[in-house]
């Protein structure tokens, strides 16, 4: 095919081009047309349509994140916030830490090990580029029935997937989700986290200044890995009537990002960049529009200097390529040998492959040949905005009609098997099956990790300061009510970084839903946006980016609304970190917190097939109260566990396990207080010695708390039932070893 | 003085910096050598640390065994040099025929990262000296390929001259012959180790700290020459 070039788009302006193809409406397409005042060349076409996708582009969600910003907090905290790579985080001593969390759903569920391995691969180079060196990853998983022979497919490959990319780049994996629902099937979750660690001096940012500075692609070559990835799958429901879209999933290759990481960091710490951006979605079409429309605009690239794996790739190809494991520095031309030895010294190929031009249009030619010439600022940012429809769907009404009765255990025995099939239902059960396929220890900072509230991982070992992750979502409570969802979600994350230690100081955001088109999805999301928003401003926290994942949805069904919200804590002596099992006998157990009985969204309801009728409410100044409680009360706290998935049950049966403590618990109305999931409470054990202290904490902070027992011996005790701890680890362990193998 | 020990980094290397942090905390001064060097920079011990050298493709540890260091560290340690391998470290050491067999595949094909209990079976090397013989520790276990082979008549003599220095106890993670879970040379000076005992010098971030007496123990071995 001849080369398209802007002559030849001048020249025959009635070309018919494949923009429906490329995901590009009419309207879009015309309204490209109206920016260049000619058609755009076969290369500026696709660079459109892939940075004007849904993934790319944010068009149907922009118009509700801006709540984000609006609503917003003041922090002083927040060095640099949402639009940049990542959110950047004051934590004190002169450290400044950045953390993320993005999703690769689509590519999990065509292609479960590489998909799931590179989007670790992307969410880490999106901490590297903030100037970071990335000390952790979590991942918050979603997957349908795990007795479903596609999750049996799903499943091992995305953990497989997972472990191989981040333990081969030596990073901890500290936490995560692993939830179960049928709604999931098709669309399996993979959303990733890293966070990384830098001094306030080090942060960099995306943007490309100072007329003659170089472009420097550097890393792995371009292949043909990955073309179209981000437009075609990330922005189209599944449809088997379709032909097989494998080959549009990238593929990675962690040892190139590891020294990728060691050589950018090594660069970094010699001062040698202006301005750095990975090469991720949307590839060099990205990186090049995005850097230049963050600097002065103007931006030569010759096309025909990439590196290529595959010598037959178009420019259109090149352009669209999304092949893992590549950056993209603006370097003066005084620092360029500087930057090259670096690259030399851990084999990172780095080629030359622009400047910055004084003007304000971005001009890449192929071999001498013009091919695009834009202003970049409409490929990145000025992508369509949708405000589309949104309609509170009927099934709401419906359930907040209904009554909805599960069978409740009444007396010691049913009590004994209630628990034992909780404890043993997927959701519930012992996650090691997936967790001790992933590295935790590599580091050497690793204080808490899965199944621990909260990730904690040390920064400093002379001074002992450290940070502490959580991810957490509740998505039967935001289908029953998204706005009160996003709320609680983010309370629950807010308090299990407390429950730990530490405390709360950012957020971010995973947004997972099914199509925009759907106006009740687009209701739920919409929701769930004004939840955030407001409960982020009511507990003084900002949000400090995001990412939005539509069409997780397959045919006319869409997955629960999954808002996965992570939080990030600083603790000031990692050392006073609290952990979750029982540590010893003899320690009174209290729950903090009030406690209501409302099954509605629990796990026991789930295992009847119920999802109850009305959410709870968040009651966000008695979280907000909480967490200072915990917070102050953490020197007296021997173990603290945060009461979520499960209720109390499945609480008491995890801080039992960990240390094989047992406890002895007396409970009113046992059932109700087993299995609701009463938001906003937390399980501590604490020295008798201690009593008056927690009292008078109760009484500063204005929380109810009721001592529930004692800890010691071989079994759970709960009123007058009796299970053995043996009994408790062999109901809880044996579900992933028997589902998985 | 503090004795000079090095830890290599390779294109892959993980745990170069956690072995640095134990050979510190155990009173040492860890020199950090590059794999495109041949300078071993005065040191008086090596640690080859965990990671993935050079991606573990084409066989774990195939190709770090060229790299230009290893020349140094094969020739210094023919003569009594200390070198322990650990994990990938392992690997380098059975590829550069400084230790026989191979370390394979995991039984269950999965990667495992788990607290592993070990039996220390040999005390008369320069790394296990400080431990009691017979000493039942916890350290971290985390690899995808460690699950040690050989053939019989090296089974034989490695268990013959007592070169097995520590086995894998209640459980077993990979299917390694005999539990074998680390091996010396015949010299003693020379140990690869399948688990971490860098991950386990401090209570904070292991899951004990029987680990940091690897580090220790070489130390004082140093002292008395």
């Amino acid at each position: 095919m001849a080369l398209d070039t802007v002559t030849t788009a001048t020249q025959n302006p009635d070309t018919e081009q494949p923009f429906a193809e490329l995901g590009l409406k009419p309207d879009e397409y015309a309204r490209i047309k109206t920016i260049l005042g000619r058609r755009p060349t076969s290369s500026e076409l696709a660079m459109y349509s892939v940075m004007w996708s849904e993934h790319c582009s944010y068009k149907s969600s922009k118009i509700h994140l801006k709540q984000f910003g609006e609503k917003a907090v003041k922090s002083d905290a927040l060095l640099v916030g949402i639009g940049e790579n990542a959110g950047v985080v004051d934590i004190g001593q002169n450290y400044a830490v950045t953390f993320k969390i993005e999703s690769h759903n689509h590519p999990s569920f065509i292609e479960p090990y590489q998909g799931a391995a590179t989007g670790v691969g992307g969410i880490v180079r999106d901490i590297l580029t903030m100037g970071a060196r990335p000390i952790a990853v979590m991942d918050p998983l979603r997957f349908g029935p795990a007795d479903a022979e596609d999750t049996r497919r799903v499943l091992p490959g995305i953990v497989a997937g997972i472990g191989g990319y981040g333990n081969c780049l030596g990073l901890p994996n500290i936490g995560g989700e692993i939830v179960f629902d049928e709604t999931y099937a098709g669309n399996p979750l993979v959303n990733a986290l890293c966070v990384g660690v830098m001094k306030h001096e080090d942060i960099k940012l995306a943007t490309a200044h100072g007329t003659g500075n170089l472009v420097v692609l550097f890393g792995a070559k371009t292949g043909g890995d990955g073309i179209g990835g981000v437009s075609v799958l990330a922005s189209e429901t599944f449809n088997a009537a379709k032909p097989t879209k494998r080959p549009s999933v990238q593929v990675g290759d962690p040892f190139a990002e590891k020294v990728l990481i060691e050589c950018c960091l090594e660069i970094f710490k010699a001062d040698l960049v202006i301005g750095i951006q990975d090469l991720g979605g949307a590839g060099l079409s990205c990186a090049t529009s995005e850097l230049a429309s963050a600097g002065s605009g103007g931006m030569q690239i010759n096309l025909e200097k990439v590196p290529l794996r595959d010598p037959s790739l178009s420019p259109e190809e090149i352009l669209m390529s999304e092949s893992q494991e590549r950056m993209c520095a603006i370097v003066e031309p005084a620092k360029i040998k500087h930057f090259m030895a670096i690259c030399k010294k851990w084999d990172v190929t780095a080629t030359v492959i622009g400047e910055v031009t004084s003007g304000e249009r971005l001009h890449i030619t192929f071999n001498g040949e013009l091919i695009v010439d834009v202003p970049p600022r409409t490929v990145a940012h000025d992508g369509p905005v949708y405000d589309r429809p949104i309609k509170k769907p009927d099934y709401l009404e419906k359930l907040a009609k209904s009554t909805f009765t599960v069978p409740m255990p009444t007396d010691a025995d049913e009590i004994k098997a209630a628990i034992l099939k909780l404890i043993a239902s997927p959701n519930i059960a012992d996650k090691s099956w997936v967790t001790s396929q992933y590295d935790k220890y590599v580091q050497g900072n690793t204080v808490l990790a899965q199944p621990e509230d909260s990730g904690l991982i040390r920064i400093d070992d002379k001074t002992h300061l450290g940070v502490a992750v959580s991810t957490d979502a509740n998505a039967r409570w935001s289908y029953l009510d998204p706005y009160e969802g996003a709320k609680l979600a983010l309370a629950e994350s807010c308090r299990n970084i407390a429950t730990t230690g530490a405390k709360p100081l950012a957020v971010t955001n995973c947004l997972n839903f099914g199509s925009p088109e759907d106006p009740g999805v687009m209701w739920q999301f919409a929701e769930t946006v004004r939840g955030l928003a407001d409960a982020a401003l009511e507990l003084d926290l900002p949000i400090t980016g995001g990412n939005v994942s539509f069409y997780n949805q397959t045919g006319d069904v869409a997955i629960l609304p999954t808002p996965v919200i992570g939080v990030l804590g600083v603790i000031q002596d990692v050392r006073k970190r609290t952990p979750m099992g029982i540590p010893s006998a003899g320690l009174d157990l209290y729950v903090i917190g009030k406690y209501n009985s409302n099954l509605s969204g629990s796990e026991w309801a789930y295992l009847h097939g119920e999802i109850g009728n009305l959410s709870p409410v968040a009651d966000l100044v008695m979280e907000k109260r909480l967490v200072n409680f915990l917070l102050e009360g953490q020197p007296i706290f021997e173990s603290a566990h945060d009461v979520s998935n499960g209720g109390l049950a499945a609480t008491l049966v995890e801080a039992v396990l960990k240390n094989k403590i047992g406890a002895r618990v007396d409970l009113n109305d046992v059932a109700n207080a087993l299995f609701s999931e009463t938001p906003g409470r937390v399980l501590v054990s604490l020295k008798d010695t201690a009593t008056n202290e927690i009292v008078s904490l109760a009484g500063k902070y204005q929380i109810p708390i009721y001592k529930i027992g004692t800890t010691g011996g071989s079994d759970l005790e709960i009123n007058q039932t009796v299970i053995s701890i043996d009994e408790l680890s062999k109901a809880h362990t044996e579900t992933f070893p028997k589902l998985f193998g | 003085m503090s004795f000079r020990v090095g830890v290599v980094t390779f294109p892959g290397s993980l745990d170069d910096r956690d072995a640095a942090r134990a050979i510190e905390v155990a009173g040492g001064t860890a020199v950090p050598l590059f794999h495109a060097s041949d300078d071993l920079k005065e040191v008086e011990a090596v640690v080859l640390p965990g990671g993935f050298s050079y991606g573990d493709y084409l066989r774990c540890g195939a190709i770090a065994r060229f790299a230009p260091i290893m020349n140094s560290i094969v020739t210094a340690a023919e003569h009594g040099f200390p070198v322990l391998g650990i994990c990938n470290g392992f690997q380098v050491l059975c590829e550069s025929h400084l230790l026989p067999g191979a370390l394979t595949r995991n039984s269950n094909l999965h990667f495992l990262c788990r607290d592993q209990k070990l039996k220390i079976e040999n005390v008369n090397t320069v790394w296990t000296s400080g431990f009691k013989a017979g000493q039942e520790i916890v350290i971290p276990l985390k690899n995808g390929e460690g699950s040690f082979q050989c053939d019989d008549a090296t089974l034989n003599m490695l268990e013959n001259q007592g070169r097995v220095i520590a086995r894998y106890l209640d459980f077993d993670p990979n299917g390694s012959r005999n539990l074998i879970a680390g091996i010396s040379n015949e010299r003693g000076n020379v140990v690869g180790l399948m688990p971490h005992p860098e991950h386990a010098i401090e209570d904070l971030t292991g899951p004990s700290t029987d680990g940091l007496t690897f580090f220790t123990s070489v130390l004082q071995q140093l002292v008395g020459r």
